[in-house]
């Protein structure tokens, strides 16, 4: 089976020299719900550029289903459909106007992109607002807004860069139910995003970006597999007065708060055979951090140190 | 398949284009029709009348088919300017370049939207005109053929201009210092026989010149200048402007970084 997008050699320097992608290789196999995910100024968006034909490519290949964006752009762009980070739509039009005109961009028959519209607008609680200007929306629905247009033609590939950015929760994680039921359905996601926990929520494989170079390419288990050290935070009944723990790197925050790092071959049980040593009662317990979060911040520092000793070599 | 794809994506900026303009009819289709009644009672009735005939007809008479013309171009080239330039300020021109629409359909689209705001004001111009002046009609395919040419025109001058704009500003510079001198020295208020023979040399220049003269053709038959040279001169400008709008977009100047 062909994969849904096949990158390689991707490279783009900007005028004045900027050096944005450093000969890329991606593959992202149909159906997958991949993460790209790197810091700002990573690459992350101008790889998207050059995907849906935004930004030109300096060298290297791209092809969408088989089809290569230097032969065949138009039968590449037709499996696209792209939600990008800002908001790109006309804010003086409305949002039936603005989904059935990019409907019609596609190729789609009026009637036809009307009841599209509808059942977008509706699906994603829209349909009120469906005759209101779209600088009428809340942030939330402005991005909901972008997903539905996206939409429109029944792409094979949706791209979305940074959708949930500025969504509150409960949104966002109504907008999370929304994409893995599309790829449920078979459309092929490929998500970039600042919340990690997103990426691990929902993504089965990812690829990780610093400074045009990809870092890490992989499936998500494996690389939380990866992750050696995870630390805990331990919240203990008031003036517990704790100790550091025997045999474990832990840390003493206050009189009723511990940090403990665990490595892959320790488990629980033995902080908390250490702790009712100690006769300290525990309350509640969490994740410092993100387990992504701390693989992310040190594949990142990784990259930029290669980037670095490259550029000195 | 792609064919019909690409008449369902020109319909839907053809629309969209129209749609625009229909929606702020205040600001694109009033404006026009009041500066040309001011044209009508100042240059027509209070100074026309002093003037006596031109070109063998009252003045009032000689001014309608500039005028009409004048409107035409200001619109045409008005409009796609400030359409493209704000589908590029506001990104939405971003829902086009994604998609799997040829940038012919882009360029036809566009001009096609100036080429109807053009000829729908330059119809209601024409209605006012006929408060003032009995119109009379030459040739009616001379008229239709040179108002669909010279709005064509300008309304990829217009869309190149908004492709290179990188302000609002950009797309007020063109009119402002070009197409509004070109146009008031084009012929719409004298004959060009009227001038010095020096000036009627530089008056040749004037592309304007042309396209108001077959215009003025159309209706009353006289013309400064030979009506084969203005089509040929309208046909050229059509070409080169099509031809780089189509570079232009091809590039991505102004589009793509």
């Amino acid at each position: 089976m062909l994969p849904a997008l096949e990158i390689s050699g991707l490279t783009k320097t900007y005028k004045g020299g900027f050096q944005a992608l450093k000969g890329i290789d991606l593959t992202v196999k149909q159906g997958d719900f991949f993460a790209l995910l790197g810091p700002n100024g990573a690459g992350k968006s101008t790889t998207i550029g050059i995907i849906t034909s935004l930004v030109n490519k300096t060298a290297g290949s791209v092809a969408v289903f088989g089809h290569d964006i230097d032969q065949a752009l138009e039968a590449a762009k037709s499996f696209i459909g792209l939600v990008p980070q800002e908001f790109n739509f006309n804010q003086f039009e409305s949002l039936m106007k603005i989904l059935v005109n990019q409907a019609g961009y596609y190729g789609v028959e009026r009637k036809i992109a009307v009841q599209r519209a509808e059942k977008y607008l509706k699906q994603l609680d829209l349909w009120e607002k469906r005759n209101d200007a779209a600088r009428m929306l809340s942030g939330g629905m402005k991005r909901r807004l972008m997903i539905a247009r996206a939409l429109m033609h029944e792409p094979k590939m949706l791209i979305l860069d940074e959708p949930t950015a500025g969504v509150d929760i409960e949104l966002r994680r109504s907008m999370w139910g929304f994409l893995r039921e599309l790829n449920e359905q078979g459309i092929t996601i490929i998500l970039t995003t600042h919340y990690l926990e997103e990426a691990e929520m929902l993504c089965r494989n990812i690829a990780i970006i610093d400074s045009g170079i990809i870092v890490e390419n992989t499936d998500m288990k494996s690389l939380l597999a990866k992750l050696d050290v995870e630390t805990f935070v331990f919240d203990l009944k008031p003036n517990s007065a704790p100790k550091v723990l025997e045999n474990l790197s832990s840390r003493v925050i206050d009189d009723h708060t511990l940090e403990v790092d665990l490595n892959k071959s320790q488990t629980l049980n033995a902080i908390f055979t250490e702790l009712n040593a100690q006769g300290i009662e525990v309350l509640s317990m969490r994740n410092k951090s993100n387990r992504l979060e701390e693989l992310f911040v040190s594949l990142v520092g990784s990259g930029q140190a290669a980037v670095d000793s490259a550029v000195k070599e | 398949m792609a064919s019909s794809r690409n008449i369902i994506a020109l319909k839907s900026i053809l629309h969209k284009e129209i749609h625009r303009f229909m929606r702020i009819w205040v600001q694109t289709l009033v404006p026009p029709a009041i500066t040309i009644s001011l044209y009508f009672v100042i240059f027509g009735s209070l100074i026309g009348s002093r003037i006596g005939e031109m070109g063998g007809f009252d003045y009032m008479s000689f001014i309608v088919p500039g005028l009409i013309m004048m409107s035409v171009i200001t619109n045409s080239y008005s409009n796609v300017a400030s359409s493209f330039f704000s589908a590029k300020w506001q990104r939405n021109v971003e829902e086009m370049l994604v998609a799997p629409v040829p940038n012919w359909v882009i360029v036809a689209g566009y001009v096609g939207g100036g080429m109807a705001r053009g000829m729908l004001v330059g119809s209601i111009v024409t209605i006012v005109a006929m408060f003032f002046v009995d119109i009379q009609i030459h040739n009616i395919w001379v008229i239709i053929t040179t108002v669909a040419l010279t709005s064509a025109t300008f309304a990829l001058g217009g869309l190149i201009n908004a492709i290179f704009a990188g302000s609002f500003d950009d797309i007020s510079i063109i009119p402002t210092f070009i197409l509004t001198p070109l146009t008031y020295l084009g012929g719409v208020f004298y004959s060009i026989s009227l001038l010095p023979e020096f000036w009627q040399g530089v008056s040749q220049i004037n592309p304007i010149v042309y396209m108001v003269n077959a215009f003025r053709y159309g209706f009353l038959g006289i013309s400064d200048v030979s009506l084969t040279l203005s089509f040929a001169v309208l046909g050229v400008f059509i070409v080169s402007l099509y031809t780089i709008a189509m570079v232009l977009i091809t590039k991505g100047i102004g589009l793509r970084s």
